[in-house]
């Protein structure tokens, strides 16, 4: 039996839930050679903010049992940039859902960059990140204050008449749930939920972090049960759709993402170790589906 | 960029902490290096391609970490997955005569690979190799039946020249039109600012994907940030900054 992928996502018909996640996949055109975009559901772009970023100092990366740390910061070429040249060359690419990323380092700084993903004709949804562990003065300082998000997010919605806003929240607060409560009270269309833990490794024989940072966002397969726990909660809390990411490699783990309360599904570190997993992962779904005895994946939306 | 399964011919010890893996499969890798997927560790390990063969790859490691102490373990007719067309490499058309090849440690491993190329395209090259002591020595016999000599030093003068490659330039001042080199980034710093000529260096970092979507290695230079997975390893001199 044919399988139905598709879910419907604030009105936009995705064509599978598996979306690789911001910061793991590029602007998507560094992967256009190796694969056909096509059959992704969406594609998050790199994080993007007002001016170009070189970002954290090298080295950015530390592999961890299940799972790694980065601390790129941010690194990317400005909004200017992402709107002018990286989005237009992907649609050229790409007919599905293009999800544009925005950081910030002050409230004015998110209401800017949004402003112009909204007017960015190739982009079909904005994310905004409230939650990035790698930048000091922004990013995370405004996703773990519910008072903090709550501003951020009506001030985005005010700026964004065309596009779904997605806040995308931190796990490294103490209850994930008044967050995104504030954040739907201030008017968020959705929630994308998590972003990396907050980690860090030491060199003993250099007696030295691995890091140049320091610390550094932790993510890969050792945070999805974590993940998952967080996507239950805030999808049974609140009435907005849920995209859930964190720690995400599989198709069961896709199902069992959505089975919690995702209406989406992103993959992240799971990139970074293959990069072909998103492909892999939707070629994998309908057989789980069959065997499941799922017919449509729209249906098995928070039913646990 | 592309993923594919080969399987494990030789991994066996050529020098002190130093292994010779020689991998088959589906035909050989295009690119500077391979990002290895060794089984229990989480991020993949890029690896120099030294040599290619009509059914794959041979690289040289060293165990310096608990991963490539896992590899080391890693009994013949191992599967291992591999990201191959990774990287940048050394640009043998940039040398338009005489070539001079420095390399240090397991540098000598891609230098190895290039000097084919130069020596098919009829260049001659010169080669000097610096290493600890002579029981890290590697690639000695196959670089002198490439290209005829090599000159080797030894920090406690156990073989060759005592002292680094540095010296062995100064004493030697081989002509040259180009040089290439790979080994310790200070080697390479002190290799270039020795060096008056043009050349390139092959420049290591961390890396996440080693594809140049995560953007975990991007360094400085000076024509702005490069990601050393995709727009390296190997860059000019005059790009680089120490």
């Amino acid at each position: 039996m044919v399988k139905d992928l598709s879910v419907s996502l604030c009105g936009l018909s995705l064509k599978n839930p598996v979306i690789p996640a911001s910061g793991t996949f590029g602007f998507g055109l560094e992967m256009a050679a190796a694969m056909d975009l096509n059959v992704l559901g969406g594609i998050s772009l790199k994080g993007s903010t007002r001016e170009a970023r070189y970002g954290n100092p090298v080295p950015r990366i530390a592999d961890c049992t299940a799972g790694m740390i980065n601390s790129v910061g941010l690194q990317n070429p400005g909004i200017d940039v992402l709107v002018n040249e990286k989005v237009p060359a992907l649609r050229r690419l790409y007919d599905g859902c293009i999800i544009a990323n925005i950081s910030g380092f002050s409230v004015e700084e998110y209401r800017e960059c949004c402003t112009r993903a909204d007017e960015c004709e190739g982009i079909n949804l904005i994310e905004v990140n409230i939650s990035c562990p790698n930048v000091h003065g922004g990013g995370l300082a405004f996703g773990t204050s519910a008072a903090a998000a709550a501003q951020v997010t009506s001030t985005v919605k005010e700026a964004c008449h065309r596009k779904p806003v997605f806040i995308k929240l931190s796990p490294n607060v103490t209850d994930i749930v008044e967050i995104a409560r504030a954040c739907e009270d201030a008017g968020a269309d959705g929630l994308t939920l998590v972003n990396t833990f907050l980690g860090m490794r030491i060199d003993i024989a250099r007696r030295k972090p691995v890091l140049a940072n320091t610390m550094g966002g932790f993510s890969g397969s050792a945070i999805f049960p974590i993940a998952l726990r967080m996507v239950y909660q805030v999808a049974h809390a609140c009435h907005i759709p849920v995209m859930g990411c964190g720690g995400v490699t599989s198709a069961r783990e896709v199902v069992e993402m959505m089975m919690a309360g995702a209406t989406a599904v992103q993959v992240g570190a799971e990139n970074l170790r293959n990069p072909f997993a998103c492909p892999e992962i939707i070629s994998e779904l309908s057989s789980v589906m069959e065997e499941l005895n799922i017919s449509t994946l729209q249906e098995i939306i928070e039913t646990v | 960029m592309d993923k594919k399964l080969y399987t494990l011919k030789e991994n066996r010890l050529v020098a002190a902490g130093t292994y010779r893996l020689v991998l088959s499969g589906p035909g050989p890798v295009e690119g500077e290096f391979v990002h290895l997927d060794i089984p229990g560790y989480y991020l993949r390990r890029p690896f120099s391609v030294c040599d290619t063969s009509p059914e794959g790859f041979t690289l040289l490691y060293k165990t310096v970490g608990e991963g490539t102490r896992a590899l080391s373990t890693l009994p013949v007719g191992a599967s291992l997955s591999v990201l191959t067309g990774l990287g940048k490499g050394f640009d043998a058309s940039a040398c338009q005569g005489k070539a001079l090849l420095v390399g240090g440690g397991l540098g000598a491993a891609p230098l190895y690979l290039l000097a084919k190329e130069l020596r098919k395209e009829g260049k001659e090259a010169t080669v000097i190799l610096g290493f600890n002591k002579a029981d890290e020595i590697v690639l000695q016999e196959e670089f002198e039946t490439l290209c005829g000599s090599v000159t080797l030093t030894t920090l406690d003068g156990s073989a060759g020249v005592k002292g680094f490659v540095t010296d062995a330039l100064k004493a030697l001042k081989p002509a040259y039109d180009y040089f290439y080199t790979c080994g310790p980034m200070v080697m390479m710093k002190a290799v270039c600012q020795q060096l008056e000529g043009p050349g390139e260096a092959s420049l290591e970092e961390r890396m996440g994907c080693g594809a140049g979507f995560c953007y975990g290695c991007s360094i400085q230079t000076a024509g702005g940030p490069r990601r050393v997975c995709k727009d390296g390893p190997v860059f000019k001199k005059e790009e680089i900054l120490w």
